[in-house]
């Protein structure tokens, strides 16, 4: 919780776990991500914002290189992402990724989607990663369901059991992209809490969404976004009460009004 | 027609072994198991070829299957049974020829099946295992294969009795199978014909309706295993309907 009385921008470099610079990413002709420059330190929580098509899934998709960038660079605790001939894989397992759509494994029970990527991936033992999965799946409140099936779950329980399967890589740092959209929402709060506690644990979290309560109490900075550019970086105190750019002005008031 | 399967019934079963080759069901077993056995495997490899984002391994694999697929079965086992000798120099039997044929040939739809059940599954599952770390042959081993080919498995077993049906002709290069069997079987009684195919007919059903049941099995052990609830409320859901018919 320090970080909220560390000025971003005298922070250390050093302690930076993610550094975007001069990122650029076309689709054909369209400007998908214009100019992107940003950093996020060790144990911040940032929250993505921005209206629809603004590019924040773009941009968090291109953190761990699920999307390719067209210029710039990112550099994700000290590795070069979109640089060649870096091992993809061994760098994509020391970050968490979290899904809109979950995308558990539904051929495999709940304990098996957890223990499969650190038994496969890191050669951890069957039985130290499916003790390691039971204590991550009671973590988030669902070591009652190890032997279920993901189809046998809710959308809200899914989405939890998705948080456990990346958090068993042990990732440094976890992205969520938009991971409550596609609840009903009556399951956004399970989900929001399990992120709460990942946060008050010091976890380096970057999170598009627009749950903006989520956003306002358990964030250090909020990125605002529209038509590919990241228009402004503020604590949420500062960006809610007095958001500088009128795009994120009448982004905010459209949010209050509802 | 009791008396035909009465008198015949070796030659049926296993042809004029061991005074010949290996015939009858027996060797229409045995190629369907080759035909099936080796195909499976080699449609897995030509539909990941097919699928692979590099040119040099995609294009062959696509030109194989416009190639295979326009050409009737027939023309390609008369194609490998007049070509290898003519290229290697030496005669192969018709029993290797007819093998060779049907896993080229199966391994072609079969693949076809493959890759539709591969492009079927949500491109989810691909980023999920890759934001994993899992690489490429990981993924495919653990997570791809294992739901496309169970989605794929009715298609599959209708092409696995494509496959049995389709050694049948290879009677067109006398190879000694259960159809040539039977026609041998014919020319001997010569008065009965009808009733001596419809012994073949009967045979030929019963194996592919046993590989279709057995494969339903499967199907349904899996699918319980896989998501038990789900299974009990279809059938629990399914059941009630005869009842209420009058």
């Amino acid at each position: 919780m320090s970080n909220q009385f560390t000025n971003p921008k005298t922070a250390d470099a050093k302690d930076a776990m993610i550094q975007i610079e001069g990122v650029n990413k076309f689709y054909g002709s369209y400007h998908a991500l214009v100019d992107i420059n940003a950093e996020v330190r060790r144990g911040q929580v940032v929250v993505v914002c921005g209206p629809s098509g603004s590019g924040k899934s773009t941009l968090i998709r291109t953190i761990n290189r699920l999307e390719e960038i067209s210029a710039g660079f990112i550099k994700v605790n000290g590795t070069d992402v979109h640089a060649q001939g870096v091992d993809i894989n061994q760098f994509r397992s020391h970050v968490g990724f979290v899904f809109q759509q979950f995308n558990l494994f539904p051929h495999m029970s709940v304990l098996d989607n957890v223990a499969g990527a650190p038994m496969w991936v890191s050669k951890i033992s069957c039985a130290e990663a499916k003790e390691d999965a039971l204590r991550l799946l009671v973590k988030v409140g669902l070591g009652h369901k190890a032997d279920a099936y993901p189809a046998q779950l809710s959308g809200g329980q899914q989405q939890r059991v998705a948080i456990a399967r990346a958090l068993a890589m042990k990732p440094p740092v976890m992205l969520f992209d938009e991971p409550t959209s596609a609840l009903d929402p009556e399951m956004v709060g399970e989900v929001l809490a399990v992120m709460k506690s990942l946060a008050s644990e010091g976890m380096t979290m970057v999170c598009v969404t627009h749950e903006m309560k989520f956003a306002r109490e358990v964030s250090d900075e909020i990125w605002f976004m529209d038509h590919g550019m990241l228009l402004e970086r503020a604590e949420p105190d500062v960006f809610f009460a007095q958001p500088q750019h009128p795009r994120a002005q009448s982004f905010i008031s459209d949010i209050l009004q509802h | 027609m009791l008396d035909i399967i009465h008198d015949y019934w070796l030659l049926l079963l296993i042809g004029s072994y061991p005074n010949g080759p290996l015939g009858g069901v027996a060797a229409t077993l045995l190629l369907s198991i080759i035909g099936i056995g080796c195909a499976f495997p080699l449609s897995v490899l030509l539909a990941l070829a097919q699928l692979s984002p590099i040119a040099t391994i995609r294009h062959p694999a696509i030109v194989i299957r416009y190639l295979v697929r326009s050409v009737p079965l027939v023309m390609l086992i008369f194609g490998v049974y007049f070509m290898i000798p003519a290229l290697t120099g030496r005669s192969v039997t018709g029993f290797t020829t007819m093998a060779v044929t049907l896993v080229v040939f199966q391994a072609v739809y079969l693949a076809e099946i493959v890759r539709a059940g591969i492009e079927a599954l949500p491109k989810g599952q691909t980023e999920a295992s890759a934001a994993l770390g899992m690489g490429y042959w990981l993924r495919i081993r653990k997570i791809v294969l294992p739901q496309a080919l169970y989605n794929m498995l009715p298609s599959m077993v209708g092409q696995f009795v494509t496959t049995i049906k389709d050694t049948s002709l290879g009677y067109v290069i006398g190879v000694q199978e259960l159809t040539y069997a039977a026609n041998q079987v014919n020319n001997s009684v010569l008065t009965q014909p009808f009733q001596v195919f419809f012994v073949l007919s009967l045979v030929y059903f019963i194996v592919c309706f046993s590989l279709t049941q057995a494969a339903r099995h499967l199907e349904t052990r899996v699918t319980q295993q896989r998501a038990p609830t789900l299974v009990h409320l279809t059938q629990n859901s399914v059941a009630p309907a005869p009842m209420a018919s009058p």
